[in-house]
C-alpha cells in the first residue's frame, strides 16, 4: 500500500512542492492525481529533507495547493518497448496519440540511459545513403555519427529531413529491414508535425518510422522529454534488435529555450544568454547516444536539427551542439532565395567522420579527391566572387572567370536538386567529375595526376556549357 | 551516522555532522557512490558525488573514507584506459558490458598481473621520499620504478628477492624513524589535489621537439612549460593535440579527454594502438595513458579528470620522465566547476562562470615544471591545454584567464580552417615567451643560423601582414615590385612551411634538421630575388624560374631521410639567379 500525500507546499511554473515526504528517491517518477479525476507525471528533480520539489510533464495548469493526491512510484522514468512501435505516433511523454492502443511491451527501459563506455564503442566507418549529392559526397553521413543541421527560420530544413528519411539507405545491401527511422518533433507548430507525419504516410516511409511529437503548445517538460523517448527507442531498436537507426531531432532550439525555461523556474544561476550552466552537459547526454557499440550490428545515427537564432552560428545553442556533434550541415540564406535546394553552405559544412568512412571498400576510390577538389574549387569560387564584386566581372581572368563559372555550375547541377531526386552515388561522383572539367586541368591540383589524367576530359563538361 | 540530508544533481548534503573534512573522499548511499566533500560549515557538510545520483534517497547513509580523493600509483598505469577517477574502462567492460558501471569495486590497476620486479633495496639501506626501491619494466618503453612515498624515511628491514610480484605484494618493509615498521608494495596512493613534492625547480632550458614546424620554429614550447590551444569548433584544436600526442619527444604521454566527444576517443584508442613510434619502433600506446571523461559521463568526475591526469604525470615526472599532459579540453572542466558552482548557489562572476575560475586554472598550470626530484633525477612535465572559446569568442572568461598562467598561446583561426590551411594556428595573434629561453638549445643544436631564419621569415610574415592592409584597399598591382617579392615569399612561407600535411607520410612529422634547411631554401630564395629586383630585373622574370612553386612542394619531394637533396636545390638556385643577374 503506497502512501499518497495530500496537498501541495507550492506551486512555482511547471514545479510543485511538497512537505512531509518519506522515502522518496531522487529522480524517481510520481503520479499526481487531480480531484477531478485526472492523472499527471512528475519527476523529483530536487529534495531537502522532507521537503521534494516535483517537475510536472503535463503541466500545473489546474493544480491547487489542496486538490491533490500524489504517490511516488519508486522507480524511474521509464518507457515501454516493443518492435511494433515503428509505424506508430507517440507523444512527447511515449504514449500513443494515434489512436491505436497501447503499446504492448516487450521490456521496459529508464529513459535516461547511460553512459557509453568509450572502450566499448567502435569507431564508425559505414556510410548512410542520402541520395543527396552536396550531403554523400560533401559532408558524407556515417553510421554511428551525429550529424546536426544548422538552418534558420523559413528555410527548407523540414523538407529536407523528409527527404533524408524517405531516401536513407544504408550502403551494404543486406535489406532495408534492418534500417529504420526515429522522428522526435520537439515544440514544431501544428502544421509542421501534420507536413511531416502526412509526407512520411505519402511516401510509405511510415512503415519504418516511430514518431514522437510534442507541439509547441505542448507542455515544455514534455519537451525536455521527447529526445529522451525517442533515443531509448532508438537504442532499444539498434542494440537489441539489430538495427540500423537514424534519430532525427527537430528542433533543438526549442529544446534548449524548453531547458531555459525549466531552469529559471527552479531559481538556477544562468549562464551565457540565460541559459543553464548544463547546458553542454544535458545536450552532450543527448548528442553522445549515438554510436555503434562493439560486438553489436546496430547502431544510432543522428541528425539533430536546429534553428539559429537571428541565423547567429555562435549563438550558444549551435555553438555548443558543434562542439559535441561531429560536424555540421549549414544551411545558407543566400542560396535559398536563389532557389537553389537545399540550400547547403559547402564551405561551412563539415563531417568529421567521413575521412575514415569513404573511398575504397566503403564508397569509391575516387570520392576523397573528387570531395577535396570541389571543396577547394569552391573556395576559390568565393575569392573570384569577391574579387569581382569590387573590381566587375569583366575585369577578371580567364582563371577568375573559369571559378565565376564553375560556381554557378556547381550550385545549379550539383547542390540544387529535386525533392524526389535520389541520386546513387556513382552519379553523385560522375556529376562531380563532369563539373571539375568545366575548370582549366592545371586548377584541379587536389587530384594526382595518375587520376586526373583518367578521368579529366573537357568535353564531359560540355553539356553545361551549351 | 550520517545520512543524505538533500539531493540536488550532483550535489549532495549531511546536515548536522562534523566528521568530514574538506576534500575527503566520501561513500554515498547503500550502492556507495564515489563523492568528494567541497564544502563543510556547522550545520551541513556540501558533497560532490562523481557518480549518477539518480534513485538515491534522503536518510541513506554517507561514510568518509578518511582519505582525500587519491590516485592508485603503480605499475599498470600506462597504456592503459581510465574514467575521471582512475577506473579502468576496460576492466569495467567485463562488468557492465557497452556502459559505464557505478560504484568503487573495481581496483584502479591490475591486481592479478605479474610484473618481473627487480629489487634495488637491501636490508639495511637507509631510504628517504623518492627513493626508488624497486624496478619493473612497465611496458617494452617504460621501466617503472617503485618510490618511497614523500615525507617518509627509514632504513630497510627487509627486501624481497627480485621475482615475479603483484602490484600488492610485499615488496620491502621499512622501519620507519619513530620505530614503526612500514609494508611497502608497489602501490601508493596520492590525494590529485595536492602537487607531488620536488626537491626543486630548474630553470627551463630545452624545447619540447614536435616535428610540426609552426609550433617547433615560430612558437616553440619547452619541456615543463604550459601552452593553450584555444579554437572555434572545427578549426583542429583536437587535431593538434593528436599530432602533438603522437610525435613529440616526451616519453610517457598522458591525454586527458575530458568532456569531449566519446568517438573520439574511440579514435584515439585505435589509431595509437596502430601507429607505430618511428623512434623505438613500438606503438604509441606503450607509452600513452588515456583519460576518457566523455561529455555525457558524470559532471563532477570530469571535473576531477585533470586533477588525475596531472597525479599520474607527476608521478612518473618522479621517477625521472619527461611527460606532456594533453589536456582536451579545459574548457568543458571550467564547465565543470561552474555546474557545481550553480548548484552550490554560490555568487556567480563573468558568464556564470565562479570567482575563483582563474586561482583553479593557475593551480594547474603550475603543475607544470622542469624539475631536480626528490631523487635527484631531471623529469618534466609539460602541460598543453585545448580551450574552447564559445561562439569562437576570445575575450571570454576561459580562454583570457588561461591567457594569464600559460606562456605559449596558439590561436587556432577559423578563416584559416576554411581555408584548409592546416594546422590552422594563426602567426599573427599566437605567441610564445620560451623563445628566450630555448635559445641557447637552439644555437647548440642546430647552429647559430636557425633562430636567425627564424627572424627572417616571422619579419617577413609581420612585413606581408602589413601590406596585406595595403592590398585590400587597392589591389596588389599597385605595388612596388620589392614588396610584391614580400608577399610572394610570405605566400611561399604559408603554403610551403607554416601548412604541414598530417596525413602525408613524410610531412607529419619533419626533424629539425629538414625545418630548418626548409626555411634557409625560403630565406636564400628570397634574398636572391630581392638581389635580381634591385640589379632591375623585373618580378615576373623572377617568378618565371620556378623556384616560389617548387619550395612551396619540397616538403614533400624531399624526403626526411634524403635531406642532401636540399644541396642541388641551394646549387640550381645559385645557378639560375647567377644567370639572371648577369643577364638583366
Amino acid at each position: 500500500m503506497s502512501i499518497q500525500y495530500l496537498g501541495l507546499k507550492d506551486v512555482n511554473g511547471p514545479l510543485i512542492a511538497l512537505e512531509g515526504v518519506k522515502g522518496a528517491a531522487y529522480d524517481e517518477i510520481a503520479t499526481i492525481r487531480l480531484d477531478d479525476g485526472t492523472e499527471r507525471t512528475g519527476r523529483v528533480v530536487q529534495m531537502e529533507g522532507d521537503k521534494v520539489i516535483l517537475q510536472v510533464f503535463e503541466g500545473t495548469n489546474g493544480i491547487s495547493l489542496k486538490n491533490t493526491k500524489t504517490i511516488f512510484s519508486g522507480r524511474p522514468l521509464e518507457m515501454p518497448l516493443a518492435p511494433e512501435m515503428l509505424g506508430r505516433v507517440f507523444n512527447g511523454a511515449g504514449k500513443p496519440i494515434d489512436g491505436l492502443g497501447p503499446v504492448f511491451p516487450e521490456k521496459t527501459a529508464d529513459v535516461n540511459g547511460q553512459a557509453l563506455n568509450p572502450v566499448a564503442r567502435q569507431y564508425p566507418r559505414n556510410y548512410i545513403h542520402t541520395g543527396i549529392s552536396s550531403i554523400d559526397a560533401l559532408m558524407t553521413l556515417i553510421r554511428g555519427q551525429k550529424l546536426p543541421i544548422f538552418s534558420g527560420s523559413g528555410l527548407s530544413h523540414n523538407k529536407l529531413a523528409v527527404q533524408i528519411v524517405k531516401q536513407a539507405r544504408i550502403s551494404d545491401e543486406r535489406g532495408s529491414n534492418d534500417f529504420a527511422v526515429v522522428f522526435a518533433a520537439m515544440g514544431v507548430q501544428n502544421d509542421v508535425a501534420d507536413y511531416f507525419r502526412r509526407s512520411f504516410e505519402e511516401n510509405g516511409a511510415i512503415e519504418r518510422v516511430a514518431m514522437f511529437l510534442n507541439l509547441s503548445s505542448d507542455p515544455i517538460i514534455e519537451r525536455l522529454l521527447t529526445p529522451l523517448c525517442a533515443l531509448t527507442t532508438a537504442e532499444y531498436l539498434a542494440y537489441e534488435k539489430n538495427m540500423h537507426i537514424l534519430v532525427i531531432m527537430t528542433d533543438m532550439t526549442s529544446y534548449a529555450e524548453a531547458l531555459r525555461e525549466f531552469s529559471s523556474s527552479k531559481g538556477e544561476i544562468p549562464g551565457r544568454k540565460g541559459y543553464p550552466g548544463y547546458l553542454y552537459s544535458n545536450l552532450a547526454s543527448l548528442y553522445e547516444r549515438a554510436g555503434v557499440v562493439e560486438g553489436s550490428i546496430g547502431s544510432v545515427t543522428q541528425i539533430p536539427i536546429l534553428t539559429m537564432p537571428n541565423d547567429d552560428i555562435t549563438h550558444p545553442i549551435p555553438d555548443l551542439t558543434a562542439y559535441i556533434t561531429e560536424g555540421q550541415i549549414v544551411f545558407d540564406r543566400e542560396l535559398e532565395q536563389k532557389g537553389i535546394y537545399p540550400a547547403l553552405s559547402v564551405l561551412l559544412s563539415l563531417s568529421r567522420l567521413m575521412k575514415d568512412g569513404i573511398g575504397e571498400g566503403y564508397t569509391r576510390a575516387d570520392h576523397s579527391a573528387v570531395a577535396n577538389q570541389l571543396f577547394a574549387a569552391y573556395a576559390k569560387v568565393q575569392d573570384a566572387r569577391s574579387l569581382a564584386s569590387v573590381i566587375g566581372e569583366d575585369e577578371l581572368s580567364e582563371t577568375d572567370r573559369s571559378y565565376m563559372r564553375f560556381g554557378r555550375l556547381f550550385e545549379e547541377n550539383f547542390l540544387d536538386q529535386g525533392f524526389d531526386e535520389n541520386r546513387s552515388m556513382d552519379e553523385t561522383l560522375d556529376l562531380g567529375w563532369d563539373l571539375l572539367c568545366s575548370l582549366p586541368k592545371s586548377e584541379l591540383d587536389r587530384i594526382d595526376d595518375k587520376l586526373l589524367d583518367e578521368k579529366y576530359d573537357p568535353e564531359r563538361a560540355a553539356r553545361f556549357l551549351s | 551516522m550520517n545520512t543524505i540530508h538533500a539531493i540536488n544533481g550532483p550535489v549532495v548534503r549531511v546536515a548536522g555532522t562534523k566528521d568530514f573534512s574538506m576534500l575527503e573522499m566520501v561513500y554515498v548511499g547503500s550502492r556507495r557512490l564515489i563523492g568528494e566533500v567541497i564544502g563543510v560549515s556547522d550545520d551541513c557538510t556540501t558533497i560532490q558525488v562523481y557518480e549518477n545520483t539518480a534513485g538515491l534517497k534522503i536518510g541513506e547513509p554517507v561514510e568518509p573514507s578518511g582519505a582525500p580523493v587519491c590516485a592508485a600509483l603503480g605499475p599498470g598505469i600506462i597504456s592503459n584506459i581510465f574514467d575521471g577517477i582512475e577506473r579502468p574502462l576496460r576492466d569495467m567492460t567485463k562488468i557492465s558490458v557497452a556502459f559505464v558501471a557505478e560504484g568503487s569495486a573495481i581496483p584502479s590497476l591490475d591486481e592479478q598481473r605479474e610484473f618481473d620486479v627487480t629489487v634495488t633495496a637491501k636490508p639495511g639501506d637507509r631510504l628517504s621520499g623518492g627513493d626508488i626501491y624497486c624496478t619493473c619494466p612497465e611496458t617494452p618503453l617504460i621501466t617503472h620504478k617503485c618510490m618511497i612515498p614523500p615525507a617518509m624515511s627509514g632504513e630497510v628491514a627487509w627486501a624481497a628477492p627480485d621475482g615475479k610480484y603483484r602490484v600488492n605484494d610485499v615488496i620491502i618493509k621499512l622501519r620507519l624513524d619513530n620505530g614503526e615498521e612500514k609494508e611497502l608494495t608497489m602501490v601508493q596512493r596520492w590525494g590529485i589535489k595536492t602537487p607531488r613534492p620536488v626537491k626543486k625547480r630548474l630553470p627551463i632550458s630545452r624545447p619540447l621537439i614536435t616535428g610540426q614546424r609552426i609550433i617547433d620554429t615560430i612558437l616553440p614550447i619547452a619541456k615543463g612549460g604550459t601552452a593553450a590551444i584555444p579554437g572555434g569548433f572545427g578549426t583542429g584544436k583536437t587535431m593538434t593535440q593528436h599530432q602533438l600526442a603522437k610525435w613529440c619527444d616526451a616519453d610517457i604521454i598522458v591525454y586527458i579527454g575530458c568532456g569531449e566527444r566519446g568517438n573520439e576517443m574511440t579514435q584515439v584508442l585505435e589509431e595509437f594502438s596502430e601507429l607505430i613510434d618511428p623512434k623505438s619502433n613500438r606503438p604509441l600506446t606503450d607509452r600513452t595513458v588515456l583519460i576518457a571523461n566523455t561529455s555525457n559521463m558524470p559532471v563532477a568526475a570530469r571535473e576531477a579528470s585533470i586533477y588525475t591526469g596531472i597525479t599520474l604525470a607527476e608521478y612518473y615526472r618522479d621517477m625521472g620522465y619527461h611527460i606532456a599532459i594533453m589536456a582536451d579540453s579545459t574548457s568543458r572542466w571550467a564547465e565543470a566547476l561552474r555546474e557545481i558552482s550553480g548548484r552550490l548557489e554560490e555568487m556567480p562572476a563573468e558568464e556564470g562562470f565562479p570567482a575563483y575560475l582563474p586561482s583553479r586554472l593557475s593551480e594547474f598550470y603550475e603543475r607544470a615544471g622542469y624539475c631536480e626530484t626528490l631523487n635527484g633525477r631531471e623529469g618534466s612535465v609539460t602541460i598543453i591545454g585545448a580551450v574552447s572559446p564559445q561562439g569562437s569568442d576570445f575575450s571570454e572568461p576561459v580562454t583570457q584567464n588561461t591567457k594569464r598562467f600559460v606562456r605559449c598561446f596558439w590561436a587556432l583561426d577559423k578563416s584559416l580552417a576554411y581555408a584548409r590551411h592546416y594546422p590552422a594556428i594563426d602567426w599573427n595573434s599566437s605567441y610564445s615567451e620560451y623563445i628566450d629561453d630555448l635559445s641557447e638549445y637552439y644555437n647548440e643544436n642546430c647552429g647559430a643560423e636557425f633562430l636567425r631564419l627564424r627572424q627572417e621569415i616571422t619579419a617577413i610574415l609581420a612585413e606581408e601582414n602589413k601590406l596585406m592592409e595595403i592590398v585590400k584597399l587597392i589591389g596588389a598591382d599597385v605595388l612596388p615590385d620589392d614588396q610584391k617579392l614580400v608577399i610572394e615569399t610570405a605566400r611561399a612561407v604559408r603554403v610551403g612551411f607554416l601548412q604541414q600535411n598530417a596525413y602525408h607520410k613524410d610531412d607529419t612529422y619533419v626533424p629539425l634538421e629538414k625545418q630548418k634547411l626548409m626555411m634557409r631554401a625560403i630565406v636564400e630564395l628570397y634574398h636572391h630575388a630581392l638581389d635580381a629586383i634591385k640589379h632591375g630585373v623585373p618580378i615576373s622574370s623572377v617568378i618565371k624560374l620556378g623556384f616560389f612553386d617548387r619550395v612551396s612542394k619540397i616538403k614533400f619531394e624531399i624526403p626526411n631521410d634524403k635531406l642532401s637533396m636540399f644541396d642541388d636545390y641551394f646549387r640550381e638556385l645559385d645557378e639560375a639567379f647567377g644567370e639572371l643577374t648577369s643577364l638583366g
